[in-house]
């Protein structure tokens, strides 16, 4: 008392964080090669926030944000610490499907909030299946005017979707489009007449339809124009093509393509029959200045791809570890989703199993285990709209988010509980409808005080 | 039925196929008198709000009893005016409570809804909350000869205990107007008590030998007879009938445990008690899929029976624990999958295509959306 104090009380104000990014630029999209490391030192004299791009900063506000507590007083704190952080893989993705339920804008755009609080950075818009084509294409009208749930108030405009691409991208997040055929496309057949192979009950047409025709020309100037839309629509250097579960049997029971077979000489190897159409969807994409990432079936059934492909490995009923390793011993790029299928629910703290996850578990060299480039957790759509999504995805994507993002060595589970149950109490407070772990409380609770 | 009946036109103009309906309806009346929904506000605290939209989502399934869960080993959120400290210890938060007027509240907006509340308080097992704020009346554990510090079910030995049950049921009884309250007695785990030398010196000068499934009989016995003075009746857990304590003929035992409880219906209702069925029913299993086809194609009557025993099967329940439940969840994972128990519990034993209820169901559910 009395006496100038030289020294700093111990609680000094600290009103500002000075962010230093060495390569500026806020103007351009997140890719696979973007920076997102960063360096957070937080002092009694400063807060500093380096990263050496504009993504790292992001990363490390999102940090930052997660460190600032408050006291009973009301009174925002922070302690001293020191980190350097970056992410182990460099696509920490989320799939969200609009065409089994569609999902309002908002939901979207919620999702990518919540993303970028589990420094998620990928959003894996399968946004168009076999139930509806919400997808408004300036191209094909028709499509979704047919193929829409319906067609005035469950589609994405051209507006929605450069939305949907900014918001993510002022996050940090990609956004990667599917367009899966040449299966899942039942909803493309009305606005699209002669696209699917018509099915046959002996010698007349049934009225069912099945995947898309690979037999005609018209097939190929269609995927054409459409993918020459979809390049320019989404700026992401790839594009997923999709090709899962290909469904044979009505290809088979079409006349017009057992000649197409004969003549191919393909015999009775209708997998000879898919690669062909998927090597012609592959050229297409390819010339058009894109990469692709196609579902394991591509992969598994001999397909000629680009060396740059992204295999996605999605399949449980050989373990997934075999896959990844013949991915990538023959040399592509792998990512897992295969026990990340969020979907899938089940009784009790399911979270644990995704987070213990090892996507580098299994027979490999360094040089295949490199080519993993991380992973995807996946809230199908068949049981989820926007009535549950928020809930069934987190926090339970935050375990598959932090087994991409931390080191390996981080994997204890009684320690990432107490973290991932604060977490979500912090997702409550920001008013995220995140569901809980188990049995407790948060100081704020949805809906109540 | 008559809010289902009408229904917008393309243009937006109501209208209503209530006449044509009358032509072909015969009277409407429910099957089964007890259609309850079981709530968890211990595991989780539900603010509310959640329990009065339940309340509503209720309604619109027909559903007629509120069983409300309301402690339990994880928090006591209901606030006692005759205890106090029980909440202002056993809560998660002083915000995380149930006070009078909430109380109050929960049960008229039910009420008016035409929806039974009726109260669960657990014991004697389920308590680990309620000894935070009423010292004593939890056993203590014994490891070995000195206590271990952790504490077990309530402790049956002590007149406090009977003091303390006596004064709590008395409010209860009260704050909670229906003819029935609910008592718990499920789960009593025996370790606490075998470990306890009191409770087994008690044991011995009871003569129970080491059946400790005497004392909780005889702890269940005294909290009947202390209820049963307030003029309520009670429903039990089917525990308390399954270790042969001594009930009143009007007890309803419920019914919770998967394995063959058709057999377990048949043996309650041969006793001559009243069940309702909670065990095919607990939502809080989930699992991936359409599950509600297989809470619907849940038949309560096949079990083994003369007629007079059937009749004994006045309902049942839709139980959601909530250990992974609270409000960021309850509404999607109730409904609309208890509504297919509660057509179950209300339509004629006939009604069972799925497909047809399938039809429905979405359409309701899309009614529950609007």
């Amino acid at each position: 008392m009395g006496h100038a104090e030289n020294k700093q009380s111990w609680r000094t104000s600290c009103t500002e964080l000075l962010i230093s990014v060495a390569t500026p630029g806020c103007n351009g999209f997140p890719n696979l090669e973007s920076k997102e490391n960063y360096k957070l030192n937080i002092s009694r004299d400063s807060m500093l926030l380096y990263a050496d791009a504009v993504w790292g900063a992001l990363r490390g506000l999102e940090t930052f944000s997660q460190l600032v507590g408050r006291d009973e007083n009301g009174m925002y704190y922070i302690n001293e610490t020191e980190i350097v952080d970056f992410p182990r893989f460099p696509h920490r993705g989320l799939l969200l499907d609009t065409s089994r339920h569609y999902l309002p804008l908002k939901a979207i755009l919620e999702t990518l909030d919540v993303m970028a609080y589990n420094k998620l950075n990928v959003f894996h818009w399968h946004i168009v299946d076999d139930p509806s084509f919400p997808y408004e294409s300036f191209t094909f009208p028709e499509l979704s005017k047919q193929g829409a749930f319906s067609a005035m108030t469950h589609v994405y405009t051209a507006s929605d979707v450069q939305t949907v691409i900014e918001y993510a991208r002022l996050r940090g997040i990609r956004v990667i489009a599917e367009f899966d055929t040449p299966g899942h496309t039942l909803s493309w057949g009305p606005g699209a007449p002669g696209l699917l192979t018509p099915c046959y009950l002996g010698k007349d047409p049934s009225g069912t339809y099945g995947p898309i025709n690979p037999i005609f020309n018209s097939t190929y100037q269609f995927v054409t124009s459409l993918f020459q839309e979809i390049s320019s629509v989404f700026p992401d250097y790839f594009i997923h093509l999709g090709g899962d579960e290909v469904d044979f049997t009505c290809w088979k029971s079409n006349p017009d393509i057992l000649v197409f077979m004969k003549k191919m000489g393909f015999g009775e190897d209708y997998t000879k029959l898919e690669s062909y159409y998927i090597q012609r969807l592959l050229d297409i994409v390819s010339s058009l200045g894109k990469g692709y990432m196609v579902w394991q079936e591509v992969f598994d059934n001999g397909v000629k791809v680009r060396p740059d492909t992204i295999i996605h490995v999605w399949k449980n009923n050989l373990p997934y570890a075999e896959e990844m390793a013949n991915v990538t011993k023959a040399g592509y790029r792998a990512l897992l989703s295969a026990p990340w299928y969020l979907n899938r629910i089940s009784y009790g703290q399911d979270w644990m199993a995704a987070y213990q996850v090892e996507p580098l578990k299994f027979t490999g060299s360094t040089k295949q285990k490199d080519l993993v480039i991380g992973g995807e957790a996946c809230m199908w759509g068949e049981y989820v709209d926007v009535t549950n999504l928020t809930p069934r995805l987190w926090p339970r994507a935050g375990a598959v988010a932090e087994r991409l993002w931390s080191n390996a060595t981080v994997r204890n589970l009684q320690d990432a509980y107490v973290r991932l149950a604060d977490f979500r109490c912090e997702l409550l407070r920001r008013g995220v409808q995140a569901e809980p772990l188990f049995t407790g409380y948060c100081d704020h609770e949805f809906g109540g005080f | 039925t008559f809010s289902q009946l009408v229904h917008e036109d393309d243009y937006g103009s109501v209208k209503n196929n209530v006449w044509k309906a009358v032509k072909k309806l015969r009277s409407i009346s429910c099957l089964f008198a007890h259609r309850g929904i079981l709530l968890d506000t211990s595991r989780h605290y539900l603010p509310l709000k959640s329990i009065l939209t339940n309340l509503d989502a209720m309604a619109f399934n027909k559903f007629n009893v509120l069983h409300w869960h309301i402690v339990d080993d994880q928090s006591f959120p209901y606030q006692s005016v005759s205890f106090p400290e029980l909440s202002n210890k056993g809560a998660y938060s002083y915000n995380h409570v149930y006070t009078p007027t909430d109380v109050r509240l929960v049960i008229e907006y039910a009420r008016l809804r035409g929806i039974r509340v009726i109260p669960e308080f657990d014991t004697p097992g389920h308590t680990q909350s309620w000894g935070k704020g009423q010292k004593d009346l939890l056993t203590p554990c014994y490891s070995g000869e000195q206590p271990s510090g952790s504490f077990g079910p309530v402790n049956p030995i002590l007149n406090s205990t009977y003091d303390f049950m006596a004064t709590l049921f008395k409010e209860i009884s009260s704050v909670f107007p229906d003819a029935y309250i609910h008592l718990g007695g499920d789960e009593v785990s025996f370790n606490c008590w075998e470990s306890n030398p009191e409770v087994k010196d008690f044991m011995k000068k009871q003569g129970f030998g080491i059946d400790y499934a005497k004392l909780e009989s005889y702890y269940v016995q005294k909290i009947l007879d202390i209820v049963s003075s307030y003029n309520k009746g009670y429903v039990v857990w089917q525990e308390v009938f399954d270790n042969n304590a001594e009930l009143k003929p009007d007890t309803v035992v419920e019914v919770w445990m998967a394995n063959n409880y058709a057999h377990e219906l048949s043996r309650v209702t041969r006793a001559g008690y009243t069940a309702i069925l909670a065990a095919p029913w607990y939502l809080d299993y989930i699992s991936y899929g359409q599950d509600w086809t297989k809470y619907y194609r849940v038949e309560p009557l096949n079990f083994p029976g003369s007629e007079k025993q059937k009749r004994l099967l006045i309902g049942g329940e839709a139980c959601l624990w909530g250990e992974y439940v609270d409000a960021t969840n309850l509404t999607p994972r109730l409904w609309p999958r208890a509504s297919a128990v509660g057509e179950r519990l209300w339509s004629s034993k006939n009604v069972t295509n799925l497909q047809d209820a399938y039809r429905r169901l979405s359409n309701h559910r899309c009614r529950m959306l609007r």
